[in-house]
């Protein structure tokens, strides 16, 4: 217990309280002083505060892992040198292509990339409902003296108003279930790449690849269960449902931090590494002394320089030049050539 | 579970640059490997091609302390039980090159399009179940060689397996061996 308390970190135990703290504020002024806050969503709401309180622990702790310090600090300096609006439009159309659609997994696969498109925009439609709602945020009421009209409000002003029974009415009261198809299609698909394809399994284990998968598919077929177990069946089974469908949100809301999901909260790294790749060329190109040629920007090599030095490892000659000014071909032709110099030295060229 | 279908550690990789003759054939054998997918990793390239037509074939070396892992910044790689460091995570790599460049044997390969860096597992889904890398069963010159520590005295009586490398100040040890002059001890690259 001594030891788990010494190796928490100080830095993120800070920051992961003062988010969880700001948070709290949000979800009292955002209900109206708790008035629109909806108590049968009290399971949820406990949930959610975990997961924050968790993902910005450990968010904090990988931030502070020097690579991962020297992109984030990198990216925001570039940011905000010079062309700024430049950049905001840069890092605004990578993230809707990168973050919103994720098309650079359409070439890993047409399929892969539909089936994670349908899981990741199922579940943040998903989320942007029912975190709302959990926080008392959104609520829906009649409007004044009728009973035909509702209005939804946000904050506890109003948004939108409109009739029971009109298209907008439909598609706003089941956008849930439409989250729950697209997550279960796309769930479905990966789990038969996971059960058929020889390399994947070979590679893949149970809780850290498989259970993800199932963990979606079930939140999605209890929480359409639950509409159709009103809607069709006399509300048959809606204790289980509800019960399940608490149960296996909660764990995913806890489990974001810690596994496969935790690359929805730190995916946007790319866009930093996007950005300081681009910027890095126009600094100028590392040129390989081995093969002459341009192989990467400078910019990272040298902050590798450094990186590699604070993690612990010294490609450095006492005459201060570095291994890793080499580029991968250069590093292993000097290799294949240390060995022939080996072999000669020995007079064998074949031992 | 039989035995004879797990990772066997009694079988061992031992390269010798020398020997590769460029031919190319563990190229295509290693796009055959499931874990990548059509991709070739290994890596055969002209040591210096103005002078010689000498060529050199890498694959991953498996390092001890593996360079690549620690420079990640996604914490896309790992290395596991048997001390295979794996190609990386799909979902967290974000493609940002750090392992590219720092590996010492010039080893991870960027896919561009997939935004992704893919590397040599020592081809996972054979040698988990006790098989050998593609590569080293196509080899028609021994420069690759998977095998037992009997097997490869035998073959190369004069040479040692040797697993450690300077680079500058950095000594790396690695899992994968190269055929050395019988004695030496370690390779000073750099
Ligand atoms: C918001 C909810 C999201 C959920 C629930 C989700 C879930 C998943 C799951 C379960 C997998 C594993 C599929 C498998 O291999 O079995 C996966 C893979 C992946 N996810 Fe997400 N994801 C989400 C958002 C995102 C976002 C916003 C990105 C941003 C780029 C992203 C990038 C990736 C990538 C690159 C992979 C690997 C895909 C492949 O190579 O096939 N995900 N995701
Ligand atoms: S040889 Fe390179 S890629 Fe392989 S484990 Fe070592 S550092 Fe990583
Ligand atoms: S390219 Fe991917 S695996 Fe390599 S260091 Fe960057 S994030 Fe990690």
């Amino acid at each position: 217990m001594i030891q788990f308390v010494k190796n928490l970190n100080g830095k993120a135990l800070l920051t992961a309280f003062a988010v969880t703290f700001l948070m709290l504020i949000l979800i009292f002024l955002g209900s109206r002083n708790l008035q629109n806050f909806d108590a049968a969503l009290i399971t949820y709401l406990f949930g959610t505060i975990f997961a924050v309180f968790g993902i910005t622990y450990r968010y904090t702790v990988w931030l502070q892992r020097p690579p991962t310090w020297m992109y984030f600090k990198r990216g925001f300096q570039i940011f905000l040198k010079g062309k700024i609006f430049s950049h905001l439009w840069f890092v605004s159309k990578q993230a809707v292509l990168n973050i919103g659609f994720q098309k650079f997994v359409y070439p890993r696969g047409k399929f892969r990339w539909l089936a994670h498109f349908f899981i990741a925009f199922g579940c943040v439609t998903a989320f942007a409902i029912t975190i709302p709602l959990t926080f008392g945020w959104v609520h829906f009421v009649f409007a004044p003296g009728s009973f035909e009209i509702y209005e939804a409000h946000f904050f506890g002003f109003k948004v939108i108003e409109f009739n029971l029974g009109s298209i907008t009415a439909f598609m706003t009261f089941h956008a849930l279930n439409w989250s729950s198809y697209l997550v279960i299609l796309g769930s479905l698909y990966y789990l038969r790449r996971r059960l058929t394809q020889p390399g994947v399994i070979a590679t893949q284990n149970f809780e850290s690849d498989l259970l993800p998968l199932i963990l979606l598919i079930i939140i999605s077929v209890t929480g359409l269960g639950l509409t159709y177990s009103y809607q069709f069946m006399k509300g048959f089974a809606f204790d289980f449902l509800a019960v399940t469908h608490a149960i296996s949100v909660i764990i995913f809301l806890i489990w974001i931090p810690f596994g496969k999901f935790f690359h929805i909260i730190q995916r946007p790294a790319q866009i930093g590494a996007l950005i300081y790749k681009k910027e890095g060329e126009e600094m100028g190109k590392a040129v390989c002394p081995h093969t002459g040629k341009e192989f990467d920007t400078k910019l990272h090599i040298d902050d590798l320089k450094i990186v590699t030095k604070e993690l612990g490892f010294n490609f450095e000659k006492a005459d201060g030049s570095s291994y890793l000014d080499l580029s991968p071909e250069g590093k292993r032709s000097t290799l294949a050539k240390a060995h022939l110099d080996a072999r000669l030295k020995d007079g064998n060229l074949f031992g | 579970m039989s035995s004879d279908n797990l990772y066997n550690p009694s079988q061992e990789f031992f390269v010798d640059m020398q020997r590769c003759i460029g031919c190319r054939a563990c190229e295509l054998a290693c796009a055959e490997c499931e874990t990548n997918g059509q991709e070739s990793m290994i890596h055969v390239n002209y040591v210096d091609r103005a002078h010689t037509i000498q060529t050199t074939v890498q694959v991953c070396m498996h390092c001890d302390d593996p360079v690549c892992a620690i420079v990640c910044p996604a914490d896309a790689i790992s290395k596991d039980e048997y001390g295979i460091v794996h190609s990386a995570n799909t979902e967290r790599c974000i493609g940002c090159s750090n392992c590219v460049q720092a590996c010492p044997f010039g080893v991870p390969k960027k896919e561009e399009s997939y935004d992704l860096m893919m590397k040599c597992n020592m081809c996972y889904d054979r040698t988990s179940i006790g098989k050998k890398p593609m590569c080293a069963t196509v080899c028609p010159s021994g420069a690759l060689y998977f095998g037992t520590r009997e097997e490869i005295t035998e073959m190369r009586p004069r040479s040692t397996p040797v697993n450690s490398f300077i680079f500058g100040e950095e000594t790396v040890s690695t899992k994968v061996f190269i055929m050395m002059p019988k004695g030496s001890k370690e390779l000073k690259v750099f």
